[in-house]
């Protein structure tokens, strides 16, 4: 071998092992957690970086406690609401931006980027104040209501994008047969959008079922809220002595429909999440 | 260029519809679809942030929310018998910003030089490359508060993974409290966070990379030029407007950040970052007076480093509407 092949070997060597420690890196934590899951409690806090035992005693435990079983329910209903909503407004909304010229179109841009911006907390005692007239406090129709907030300015964001690029003969057919713009969004877009509102309603469902502050701010009973609170407020006798195996398993049901979701999608969520910045 | 009708070339030379009836019931229309999207956002955004302000101009507490009375800036500041009071003077609120701004910024620079790093790895063609994309997409995909208790429990100061392995490699010989102690604490939180988001930034650096002209760098290659020098003359400048895309999104939600370092340390100073103390005032100490003016000060800087950006990149970052 002359010193060019051992160069090129090496540099082979170096980039394989960069994978490597990159795959290890990403999916290490998911994997503990999932080994973690599958001990019992008494093997627990032996430190093991490999399966030992295949025990589901976790998965049972906090599949038969009422509460953890309603916060899924809940998280789905609310999740679902969300992408239903932020969907059926955004359609309609980026068809108005992304088709029509008119006054004061960059404006209403500039509100919808300005509003994905704001930080949660700054509207926090004031959404408390809506949600309570409303009487939807301690109500998963209070979250659907307060998460519109993240999930609506993006949803607009990237179908407007979207809107765009379809070719203008459609409408321009559309609008000589006479159509109404409302028949023209059913009839013409609506089938020509479906890829890119199963991405954003993709986003939207992934960034509801993470959903924290809000959540945690606006429930106060065990049956109201949803899978993030439910984890995060599993707890033991005390500080120091938390379930880590149910925590583990409860953390593992709520995240491996997502993991799935997204190795499917995979493609499309690339495509959705670069068109709201890259093109934003 | 967005492709309007009024433009479009069927209709050039004759222009049978420019301010017409067509024209009039699409701009009519137009306004009827944007309506209900701008109600909702009236209500949950628009309304609520004018509230926050007021009320942070009120002492109010949780349960007088109605009731209050004005009480001007005293939330802010006050001086009262010889002695100042108000947010501003308040230690934990000042430590609570310089942990925001230390947090975002240490954290973004690390993300995007990793990100980055990923991206051009990801970019290379070789075997199993969706495979390997996939995978370094899950942590992305991870709730923040799964991930925040994963990496909680490996860094268990007793039975952790973490302090196991840097015991067995003898990098340390005692094991360190992660989340507990003053030194370490903010590091594991950022440790967490740039793990969670490294997916984000590596993305949108790939899709950057991958609309990159191939033929520059065949003309590099010809004339011999070192990998390393055509990454930061050529690949560097070329994808710098999408990288600055990733930072301003990361960094206006690493100054709100909330529920990581909320899992990790709960209310612990030396992580508590402006949302942790803003929301610690509002629902635990019910004071929705204070609470809210620490809320309007994280709004205003949050405000203010977003106008400073798009003054300084407005020419990157294209609103692409009246063009």
């Amino acid at each position: 071998m002359n010193s060019r092949q051992v160069n090129a070997l090496l540099k082979r060597t170096g980039f394989w092992l960069l994978i490597t420690v990159i795959l290890i890196y990403a999916l290490f934590p998911f994997y503990y957690a999932v080994i973690t899951s599958l001990k019992p409690s008494s093997e627990l806090f032996r430190v093991d970086f490999w399966l030992t035992s295949l025990d589901f005693s976790n998965y049972a435990q906090i599949l038969t406690e009422r509460s953890f079983v309603r916060a899924i329910a809940n998280s789905i209903l609310v999740s679902v609401s969300v992408v239903f909503i932020a969907l059926l407004l955004g359609i309609t909304a980026s068809y108005a931006l992304g088709r029509v010229r008119f006054r004061g179109r960059s404006t209403v841009l500039l509100v919808i980027l300005g509003v994905s911006m704001f930080p949660q907390v700054a509207v926090l005692s004031g959404l408390f104040e809506v949600i309570r007239a409303l009487n939807l406090y301690n109500n998963p129709a209070g979250l659907i209501l307060s998460y519109t907030i993240f999930t609506l300015p993006f949803t607009v964001w990237v179908l407007t994008t979207f809107m765009r690029q379809l070719p203008m003969e459609l409408e321009e057919a559309a609008i000589m047969d006479g159509a109404t713009p409302w028949v023209t969004i059913t009839r013409v877009f609506l089938p020509l959008m479906w890829p890119a509102m199963a991405t954003t309603g993709l986003l939207a469902f992934i960034a509801a079922w993470n959903e924290f502050l809000f959540a945690l701010t606006f429930t106060l009973s065990d049956s109201q809220r949803t899978v993030p609170v439910a984890i995060a407020l599993i707890s033991g006798g005390s500080q120091h002595e938390l379930p880590w195996g149910p925590i583990m398993a409860a953390s593992v049901t709520v995240t491996v429909p997502l993991v799935v979701l997204v190795m499917i999608f995979q493609k499309r969520i690339v495509s959705g999440l670069t068109a709201g910045a890259v093109k934003g | 260029m967005p492709t309007t009708l009024s433009e479009s070339g069927a209709f050039r030379g004759t222009r049978p519809y420019r301010g017409t009836q067509v024209r009039r019931q699409r701009v009519r229309a137009a306004w009827t679809f944007l309506a209900p999207m701008l109600i909702v956002l009236a209500l949950v955004a628009g309304w609520p942030l004018l509230r926050t302000f007021y009320f942070s101009l009120t002492d109010s507490t949780l349960s007088t929310l109605g009731t209050a009375s004005f009480i001007g800036l005293e939330n802010y500041l006050v001086y009262d018998n010889g002695q100042w009071y108000g947010l501003l003077t308040d230690p934990l609120w000042w430590q609570s910003v310089w942990n925001t701004l230390f947090f975002a910024s240490v954290s973004v620079s690390l993300e995007l030089v990793f990100g980055v790093i990923v991206a051009l790895v990801l970019d290379a063609e070789f075997k199993g490359r969706i495979l390997v994309r996939a995978a370094v997409l899950i942590p992305w995909a991870i709730p923040t508060i799964v991930s925040a208790k994963m990496w909680t429990w490996m860094l268990n100061d007793q039975f952790g993974i973490i302090n196991e392995l840097l015991m067995t490699l003898s990098i340390i010989d005692s094991p360190i409290p992660w989340t507990a102690s003053a030194t370490f604490s903010m590091w594991a939180v950022i440790m967490v966070d740039v793990w969670k988001t490294i997916p984000f930034v590596a993305l949108l650096a790939l899709a950057a990379l991958q609309m990159l002209p191939k033929d520059c760098y065949e003309a590099a290659e010809v004339d011999g030029i070192h990998p390393v020098k055509v990454f930061f003359r050529v690949t560097l400048p070329l994808i710098t407007p999408a990288l600055m895309v990733a930072v301003i999104f990361r960094l206006l939600d690493a100054l709100r950040v909330f529920d990581v370092i909320y899992v990790l340390t709960s209310n612990a100073s030396n992580t508590m970052t402006m949302s942790i103390y803003a929301r610690q005032q509002l629902v635990e100490f019910q004071d929705v007076g204070y609470g809210s003016a620490a809320s309007t000060l994280l709004f205003l800087i949050i405000a203010l480093a977003t106008i400073a950006y798009l003054y300084v990149g407005r020419n990157q970052l294209q609103l692409g509407g009246d063009t």
